[in-house]
């Protein structure tokens, strides 16, 4: 048989049968909703007098419009939201689909839960009317997002109708420097090929540093595939896939778990498999990044002014464009440039690790006054394991609102915003034109640029704070 | 769905590189749990003056004269990327849009186009850029047409002055049988892949053997046990 990538194993085990023209009917192992666009498929689903095929391997969470403050129950800040969330509970629950429900202890971000309770697996076809569902792609899977009518046919057939996709493998050689993170890496990659740089391929992370990340770092390099127009991202699985998946509560137990971790051990691609692109990065380029503009591929390091137009790549216009949304001036130092939020969260970077390494830049410090700064944890399971050591409390100490996980202000549903021009340092994947808010200006970087950011009421260089701790600490 | 094979309309030029489903709808005007109501919400923080409000801004191209009645849209590279959100399919195509000619489509983008009646035509930058450079002049005088059937676009073009002859410019493009066919009979993917259902019932038998641990229990509202 030919050589095989991972892609293609996962392919082959999936296909059904073929259909025209490079389109196979492809097997779909589980099926993710959210409120926000996955009532509209259940709701047509029903409409159509069609029932789903095996609700047992579809689930369900509210995450998108539900309230994130204390205490929170179905109402929501945005005007309607919770017709949203009674409408999903009721077609959920009339379909026999798990609901990970407002008050559940395992409801959390879709992307946040689905790997933190063993149900992405590696090897395994998940899908979601969610663009970011690419993130389970860390663990081996192959997971894409979709829209509600593909969502649909994803659960009355329990297939999807799939073109073939081309593939791309992105090799990153030699290994991040200290106080650089996965998050810095993925806005290297849409900075230097642009956010259409992946074309709809599949795209696999491989080489070094990227094996060296752990579990939850990969997942914030596969989030951002789909900011690089790629179908997904996906890394083949390993050790640190099964000492991250073992004893987790939808995972495979025992004798079952043995023979899964036999059968994904021959899902890494052979070695003389062949791509359709390549591309190489060596991980010692990749420092500390943010964004400028309003397209996650206007990202430069921490350390650099906003750059001129035809410096970026960008169309002039576009460029332009840009500066005069969020305010700047090519030449403008970024690293000096006044903040006015800060915002940690999102199915990007709200994980454990996420908050541990924010939490450390925080420790024993406050926030800049006149910084509103927000950390909401991806998943209740999240929230509670940062309680039970004590996290909360660095971040409460610091001057941060402790919230209840969800998305929050990732995007605007119609709630809550920081408000028109306010300038926010933010964890999470997109900073389009009104995406937290109308009018808000959106800097994207990692959970320690964020944090040290907002200690110093400015954009700030996390590497510079966790010297000088680390500095205090010995001195 | 209704079948679309042929269109000859207005069309309006777009061209800003990487628009995303944000801007095509944004999430305030996504309000009910509904695939309708939606062409109001389009385009909405471009379209309208202010954030919320519905007092059109004359520069943007949709609400001038010359482009009423568009159907097709000119775009940039990389068009629809972001959010998965179908809203931004179903408000273009309740807007009345049916085709929109770009560089190149985000993938979820593309394919919520096809299961909505609405074509993604992929042509290169240059011919993009020559059908809106022929479209502005007159915009009204001027439609493309979207030939689903034969796979090209097409516009008509006055001969040398005084000829009298027309001529025709002519852009192919390639389109997956499978997204041509749907385009074209308005197939309803789910009635036709429920054709393939005994398939699909001797995958999953075997996929059952196979790989147990993807097929939790048929109650599993639990966990595995
Ligand atoms: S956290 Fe943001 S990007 Fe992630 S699923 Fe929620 S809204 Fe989408």
């Amino acid at each position: 048989m030919a050589p095989r990538t991972l892609f293609d194993k996962i392919w082959d085990q999936h296909r059904v049968r073929e259909l025209a023209d490079g389109v196979a009917l492809l097997a779909i192992d589980r099926v993710f909703l959210h409120e926000r666009t996955g009532s509209v498929a259940l709701k047509g689903l029903a409409a159509a007098g069609r029932a789903v095929l095996d609700p047992a391997r579809v689930f369900c969470t509210m995450d998108h419009i539900v309230d994130t403050f204390p205490g929170r129950g179905d109402a929501t800040r945005m005007a309607g939201g919770e017709s949203f969330i009674l409408e999903t509970r009721a077609a959920a629950r009339a379909a026999g689909i798990r609901v990970f429900d407002v008050r559940d202890p395992q409801q959390g971000i879709v992307h946040v839960i689905s790997p933190e309770l063993g149900l992405a697996l590696p090897g395994a076809t998940i899908v979601c009317p969610d663009s970011h569902t690419c993130t389970q792609g860390a663990l081996g899977a192959l997971a894409w997002g979709i829209g509600s009518t593909e969502a649909e046919h994803a659960l009355a057939t329990g297939t999807l109708r799939v073109k073939r996709p081309r593939q791309l493998r992105i090799i990153v050689d030699g290994r991040l420097a200290a106080g650089v993170t996965a998050k810095d890496l993925a806005l290297f990659v849409l900075a230097r090929h642009g956010v259409a740089g992946g074309d709809g391929c599949v795209v696999e992370y491989a080489g070094a540093a990227v094996r060296a990340l752990d579990m939850e770092a990969r997942m914030t390099l596969c989030n951002m595939a789909t900011e690089f127009s790629a179908m997904t991202g996906l890394i083949a699985p390993d050790e640190v896939t099964y000492d991250y998946l073992r004893g987790r509560p939808y995972a495979p137990q025992g004798t079952g778990w043995d023979a899964a971790v036999a059968s994904w051990r021959g899902l890494a691609g052979d070695a003389d498999a062949v791509f359709d692109r390549e591309i190489r990065i060596d991980a010692a380029e990749v420092t500390p990044m943010v964004t400028w503009g309003t397209s996650p591929q206007h990202a430069v390091g921490v350390d650099a002014a906003v750059p001129a137009v035809g410096a970026s790549g960008a169309a002039p216009e576009a460029h332009a464009r840009a500066l005069r949304y969020m305010g700047l001036e090519a030449g403008q130092p970024l690293a000096s440039l006044p903040v006015t939020a800060a915002f940690i969260g999102s199915c990007t970077n709200s994980r454990l690790s996420d908050l541990r390494r924010a939490a450390a830049i925080l420790r024993g410090h406050r926030v800049a006054p006149g910084v509103r700064a927000i950390c909401v944890p991806g998943s209740m399971t999240v929230k509670r394991a940062a309680e039970a050591e004590g996290l909360d409390k660095v971040f409460t100490d610091a001057g941060f609102e402790w919230r209840e996980s969800g998305c929050s202000m990732c995007f605007f549903a119609g709630g809550e915003s920081f408000g028109p021009r306010e300038r926010v340092v933010s964890s999470t994947n997109r900073n389009f034109e009104s995406r937290q808010g109308p009018e808000t200006r959106t800097h994207i970087a990692s959970p320690e640029t964020v944090a040290a950011s907002a200690l110093a009421g400015h954009i700030a260089d996390p590497r510079r704070i966790v010297r000088s701790a680390v500095q205090a600490g010995e001195g | 769905m209704e079948p679309l094979r042929e269109l000859t309309a207005v069309a309006a030029p777009l061209l800003r590189d990487n628009v995303d489903t944000d801007a095509i709808i944004p999430s305030r005007e996504m309000k009910t749990v509904s695939k309708t109501g939606l062409a109001d919400g389009l385009f909405a923080g471009w379209r309208y003056l202010a954030i919320g409000g519905r007092e059109p801004d004359p520069a943007f191209v949709l609400n001038q004269s010359a482009y009423a009645g568009a159907r097709i849209l000119l775009g940039g590279v990389n068009f629809g990327c972001g959010s998965s959100r179908e809203h931004a399919v179903w408000a273009l195509h309740e807007y009345g849009i049916r085709a929109v000619i770009a560089p190149s489509f985000a993938p979820i983008f593309a394919a919520n186009c096809i299961r909505n009646g609405l074509a993604p035509v992929r042509l290169p930058g240059e011919a993009v850029a020559a059908l809106a450079a022929h479209v502005v002049v007159a915009p009204q005088s001027r439609p493309l047409t979207v030939d689903v059937v034969h796979s090209e676009v097409r516009a008509a073009v006055a001969g040398a002055a005084g000829s009298g002859a027309a001529d025709t410019l002519r852009y192919p493009f390639v389109l997956d049988a499978e997204s041509r066919d749907m385009l074209l009979e308005g197939l309803d993917a789910i009635d036709l892949t429920l054709k393939h259902r005994a398939d699909i019932d001797a995958f999953l038998a075997a996929d059952r053997a196979a790989r147990p641990w993807i097929h939790l229990g048929r109650t599993s509202q639990e966990p595995n046990p």
